[in-house]
């Protein structure tokens, strides 16, 4: 069982910090978009890959790009509910290269899907590109993602080197279950005299009795190793 | 010398050729969708080929230091299986990418009604994207093709300057200068067209809205007859100026007009990665 409950916070809403951002010629052709595919849901056919070049990509704060924002943007006017919705979202991730797949993968915690999207974030875990890892990781992910399938994720991003503070939820979710295989991740690589990235101690300690006494030990001298360099 | 093969289909080659084509000046190319030498019996599979071309194969030209840009379209072969068709249908999700700067190859094969309908149709998504259109030329029965395929251009409306035809050779290429639109020549090791034949037409027909390619794809072809056409023009009497404009200018001005042909060189990066993939051996 999870330790969960606690919804994790829902992203930042695009909208104010994109306004600020947009020179008058991408937030006229962004509004004008919004528009026509709210009048029109097959509009968003042309319009959602083509956000790159008419918006630009920079970074806009900590969980949005300008082009993931102005994409989420056109994905919330779809006039759309339910299974249709889910079906328009996942064609467009279907053809979407890597920018688009992040940007619905960002926007999933806006869109009322319930548990429709979970093929794409099922779909993303299987690949390789960190990057969309961790785009699939967010508030979504942590609210729909079933247990097991939730402590592998986490597991994957420690394989893959993706840093778990970037992982949505994990403060709720982690449980003992993960703790263990955390811990038996770390025996493995004290075991093979290689190091043991930080941030998963802090899950592991939460439930200190999945620490057996050779690891406990190897983790004590790593500890002090640690202080010693801090001080 | 820099040289620009608007018209190869890199999917089909290895890292040798891009390394050859490299060294001989190719900085960037356009790979127009195509088929694959035998038929595709979905629309599933042309979807994961355009990702391709959008993805993996950028991504292993720019490890060369090659540009790569593509044309997406349901070429003239595939568009008479009716299984293929519903490709039509998704063509706007493509169309509307960053590294696409036409719609191609479309164009006749057998000159089906199939066919005909295919071409009109792409024709006006190329008009709606307002994206040049690059229009394949049949094999047989080349001259009243290409007659046939300059018709239906004039009736679709879109602007002459904004279709190349493509595989041209003596008998043909007088027409689509005639009539605006741009002239393809696909340089080939025994059949089409050769560059001694090329440097020939240049005398003839002048350097001004002629592209020069190498088509090479699966079949017997050669990825740097751009670069011996150059040599040919070079040993013909022409000057540098008439190889860059051929070779490089031309086809810039040609797909430019997309707006989004956005040249910048790339700088190969041993550990950049596509989607977590990369073409390196061994090792993570």
């Amino acid at each position: 069982m999870a330790v969960t409950t606690a919804s994790p916070s829902a992203p930042p809403d695009p909208h104010p910090a994109l306004i600020s951002v947009l020179d008058d010629t991408a937030r006229t052709w962004l509004d004008e978009s919004a528009a026509k595919v709210a009048a029109d849901p097959a509009a968003v056919r042309r319009l959602f890959p083509a956000v790159r070049r008419r918006c630009g990509h920079a970074r806009l704060d900590a969980y949005w790009t300008v082009d993931e924002a102005a994409r989420a943007v056109l994905l919330t006017a779809l006039p759309l509910r339910g299974q249709a919705l889910a079906d328009d979202v996942t064609r467009l991730h279907r053809h979407g290269d890597p920018a688009e797949q992040r940007a619905v993968l960002r926007t999933l915690p806006l869109l009322d899907l319930g548990d429709l999207a979970l093929p794409l974030v099922r779909e993303t875990l299987r690949g390789n590109d960190t990057t969309l890892i961790e785009a699939a990781l967010g508030p979504y992910a942590a609210a729909h993602l079933p247990d097991a399938e939730y402590r592998q994720a986490v597991l994957k991003c420690v394989f893959c080197e993706i840093p778990l503070d970037r992982v949505t939820g994990l403060d709720t979710r982690a449980d003992r279950e993960l703790a263990r295989m955390l811990a038996d991740f770390a025996h493995e690589r004290l075991a093979a005299g290689r190091d043991v990235p930080q941030d998963i101690l802090p899950v592991v300690r939460a439930f200190p009795d999945v620490i057996g006494a050779e690891l406990k030990h190897a983790l004590t001298d790593r500890l002090t190793d640690i202080l010693k360099e801090e001080s | 010398m820099r040289i620009f093969d608007p018209h190869i289909h890199m999917t089909s080659r290895t890292t040798d050729d891009y390394e050859a084509m490299y060294a001989a000046g190719v900085r960037a190319v356009v790979e127009p969708a195509f088929w694959l030498g035998q038929p595709r019996t979905s629309p599933e599979s042309f979807y994961d080929y355009f990702d391709g071309l959008l993805g993996w194969e950028p991504y292993r030209a720019a490890q060369f230091g090659i540009q790569h840009f593509c044309t997406i379209a349901l070429n003239p072969k595939e568009a008479n299986d009716p299984r293929c068709l519903p490709v039509l249908d998704e063509l706007d999700r493509y169309l509307a990418k960053d590294r696409v700067v036409a719609v191609g190859e479309i164009g006749y094969d057998s000159m089906t009604p199939e066919e005909d309908e295919a071409l009109a149709r792409q024709l006006q998504l190329a008009i709606e994207h307002e994206l040049p259109a690059l229009v394949h030329t049949p094999h047989r029965d080349k001259a009243a093709g290409t007659r046939r395929t300059l018709d239906v251009v004039r009736e679709s409306g879109i602007a002459p300057e904004l279709v190349v035809l493509d595989h041209l050779n003596e008998l043909t290429v007088g027409m689509v200068l005639d009539s605006g639109c741009w002239a393809g020549f696909s340089i080939y090791p025994k059949t089409k067209m050769s560059e001694d034949r090329m440097v020939e037409i240049l005398k003839e027909h002048g350097t001004e809205r002629v592209l020069v390619n190498s088509a090479a794809d699966w079949g017997r072809s050669d990825p740097l007859k751009t670069r011996k056409t150059a040599d040919a023009m070079l040993a013909a009497g022409f000057g540098d100026d008439a190889v860059d404009e051929v070779l490089w200018r031309n086809p810039v001005a040609f797909y430019g007009q997309s707006g989004r042909l956005e040249l910048e060189e790339p700088k190969p990066d041993e550990e950049a990665t596509f989607r977590g993939n990369s073409i390196r051996r061994g090792g993570a």
